[in-house]
C-alpha cells in the first residue's frame, strides 16, 4: 500500500505533465470524491468536507421550485456574492445527502445551476465555501412524485 | 333555540364556505408553483439530445441501400424539413395515403433506404430501430418549432382522415368504458395536478397536439406522437393500437386539424 | 460508444453562459428490476470545462443529478472561446465534446 503509494507520487509530475500538455483531462485527472458521495446524513457530508456547521448566510442563494411535479428533475441553483472557490448541493432525506459539488477556478462567476433527483419532500441545502469557509443557504423542496424508485 | 340553531347552521355554511374558498386558493398557488417550476426546467430540455442524435442519423447512409435520409419528402419536397411537422399530417400523392410523420419516415426509410417497415413497427418503444426513429422524429419536429400549425384537410383523403379520427376520439368501449373524450371533451377536467386539455377546442388541441412529442421527465424518455397515443389507449384499456395504423393517423388528423393556428411548442417537456 | 452531449456557449458583456446537457442514465442505485434485485449505481463522477486550455468548472457528481444532466455555469471570457467538455462515469466510460463560445 505504502509502496504504490509511493510510486504514485513518483509518477503525479508525469501524470501533472501529461495533463498541461493535454494528454489527459483533468477531468480524468481529478479523483471522485467518494467518501463525500457516500455519506449517509448532512452531517457526515458537513464532516467530510471540512465544513463543520456551516452557518446560513444571506450572501447565499438557492434557487429551487417550492413544489416540484417530479422528484426525478428537480432544477438547484446556487448564486452567491462570495467569492466561491467550491459549491455544494445536498439534499437532506436523499440516501446519501450529497448531490453534487464544484470548484470554481477565478475567472468563474460564483453561479451554478443543474438538476437533480428527489426521494421525497426534503430541505435542500447550498454550501459555499469562500475564504476557507462553509456557509449555506436552505430551502424545503416539496416534490409530489419521488424521483429515486421506479 | 331556533333562532340560535340557524345563527350556528349559518356560521358553519360560512365556515365551510371558507375552507372551500381556501383549498381553491391553495389549489390555485399550487397550480402556479408548478408553473414556476415548469419554467424552471424549459431551458435546457434533454430533447436536445435527441435531436443530435436524430440530425446524425439524418445525414448517416444506413439500410440495405446505404442511402441517407436527405431526399426524403416530408410534404414539402424532398429534402424540406424545416416547417415540415406543423403541416402533418397530409395526403401524399406517392402512397396514395395520408401519413403522420412517423408513417411518413416509415416509407422514406422504406424507399430511400431499402428497410422493412414491418421491423419499425415490430419494435418496441424506445428500443432496436424505434429507438432511431425517436431521434429522428426530435430532429424533424424541432425544425418546426415556432411555426404554425397548419393542416388541411382539402383533399378527400385528408377529410376522410379527420372524420375517421374524429370517430375513434368519441369511440367509447373497453372495460373501463372510456373514450378519448372522457378526459379530453371538457373544460377543466385534470388528474391530479395534471390539467388535461379539451381537445374538441382549439386551445386545448393547442396545448395537446402543439407540445408532443415531447421528453418525458418521469420517464427520461424522449416519446414521439404515436407512443403518445399508444399509451392514451393503454390508459383506457383498449387493446394497443398497431404502431402507424390508420387509427392512429387519424387521431392526430382530428387533434393536428382542431390546433390549426396554434403554435408547434415541440419538442415539449412533460412531468 | 456514449452519446455526444449537446453544449452552448454565449458571450454577453465579458461573460460566456456555458450550458451543457449529457447523455447518460444516471442510475441511483435505488432503482430494482422485474426481479426485484436493486439495479446498481452508474452515473458521472466528474466532469472538466476548459475554456482555451484552461479550466474553468470542475464538478463531481453523485447518483442524485438526474438523468441526462443539465449543467449551467457563466465565466470571463470572448466570442471564440473554445470550450472543451469531458466527462467520466463510475465505470470509466469517457465523452468529450467541444462547442465555441458565440
Amino acid at each position: 500500500m505504502n509502496q504504490q503509494r509511493r510510486s504514485l507520487l513518483k509518477y503525479s509530475a508525469v501524470f501533472g505533465l501529461m495533463a498541461s500538455a493535454g494528454l489527459i483531462s483533468v477531468a480524468q485527472a481529478q479523483e471522485w470524491n467518494k467518501a463525500a458521495f457516500e455519506g449517509k446524513s448532512l452531517d457526515d457530508v458537513f464532516k467530510i468536507l471540512g465544513a463543520g456547521s456551516p452557518d446560513k448566510s444571506s450572501a447565499v442563494t438557492l434557487n429551487a421550485p417550492d413544489i416540484a411535479e417530479n422528484g426525478a428533475v428537480v432544477p438547484v441553483g446556487i448564486v452567491t456574492t462570495l467569492k466561491a472557490e467550491q459549491m455544494a448541493i445536498l439534499v437532506e432525506k436523499n440516501p446519501s445527502a450529497l448531490a453534487a459539488q464544484f470548484y470554481i477556478p477565478a475567472g468563474t462567476e460564483p453561479f451554478v445551476t443543474t438538476r437533480i433527483k428527489m426521494g421525497q419532500t426534503s430541505n435542500v441545502y447550498a454550501l459555499v465555501k469562500a475564504d476557507g469557509k462553509w456557509s449555506m443557504a436552505v430551502k424545503e423542496v416539496k416534490v409530489t412524485l419521488g424521483g429515486c424508485g421506479g | 333555540m331556533q333562532r340560535k340553531f340557524t345563527l350556528g347552521l349559518a356560521s358553519g355554511m360560512a365556515a365551510a364556505l371558507l375552507m372551500v374558498s381556501s383549498s381553491v386558493s391553495a389549489q390555485n398557488s399550487a397550480t402556479d408553483d408548478i408553473a414556476k417550476y415548469r419554467e424552471m426546467i424549459a431551458d435546457g430540455n434533454p430533447s436536445e439530445l435527441y435531436e443530435a442524435a436524430g440530425e446524425e442519423l439524418w445525414k448517416k447512409p444506413a439500410g440495405p441501400k446505404n442511402a441517407t435520409l436527405e431526399k426524403c419528402d416530408l410534404g414539402l419536397g424532398p429534402g424540406v424539413v424545416k416547417g415540415a411537422a406543423a403541416q402533418l399530417p397530409r395526403y401524399f400523392k406517392d402512397t396514395n395515403k395520408v401519413q403522420d410523420l412517423e408513417s411518413r419516415l416509415m416509407t422514406c426509410m422504406q424507399k430511400l433506404q431499402g428497410r422493412d417497415p414491418q421491423e419499425m413497427i415490430d419494435a418496441p418503444f424506445q428500443k432496436g430501430p424505434k429507438k432511431d426513429m425517436e431521434a429522428i422524429v426530435a430532429y424533424v419536429v424541432t425544425l418546426s418549432k415556432g411555426d404554425k400549425i397548419k393542416v388541411s384537410t382539402a383533399h378527400p383523403k385528408e377529410k376522410e382522415m379527420y372524420e375517421l379520427g374524429k370517430r375513434a376520439f368519441f369511440f367509447q368501449g373497453g372495460p373501463m368504458d372510456f373514450s378519448c373524450a372522457s378526459c379530453h371533451g371538457e373544460d377543466g377536467k385534470r388528474i391530479r395536478l395534471q390539467d388535461l386539455p379539451n381537445i374538441t377546442t382549439q386551445k386545448g388541441a393547442a396545448l395537446g397536439w402543439g407540445y408532443w412529442p415531447a421528453y418525458r421527465v418521469s420517464s427520461g424518455q424522449f416519446w414521439t406522437m404515436q407512443q403518445r397515443l399508444n399509451d392514451c389507449y393503454r390508459q383506457q384499456r383498449f387493446p394497443f393500437p398497431i404502431y402507424a395504423s390508420d387509427l392512429t393517423i387519424a387521431v392526430s388528423m382530428y387533434m393536428a386539424k382542431n390546433a390549426n393556428g396554434g403554435t408547434v411548442e415541440t419538442p415539449g417537456l412533460k412531468r | 460508444m456514449s452519446d455526444p452531449m449537446r453544449v452552448r456557449a454565449a458571450e454577453n458583456g465579458g461573460i460566456v453562459d456555458v450550458k451543457i446537457l449529457m447523455k447518460h442514465d444516471m442510475e441511483s442505485g435505488q432503482r430494482k428490476d422485474a426481479a426485484g434485485k436493486t439495479i446498481p449505481a452508474w452515473h458521472i463522477t466528474t466532469i472538466n470545462v476548459k475554456a482555451n486550455g484552461k479550466d474553468v468548472l470542475n464538478g463531481q457528481f453523485g447518483p442524485a443529478v438526474s438523468k441526462d444532466p443539465f449543467l449551467n455555469f457563466k465565466y470571463k471570457g470572448a466570442k471564440g472561446d473554445k470550450i472543451v467538455v469531458s466527462w467520466v462515469d463510475s465505470k470509466g466510460d469517457k465523452r468529450t465534446d467541444e462547442a465555441t463560445a458565440s
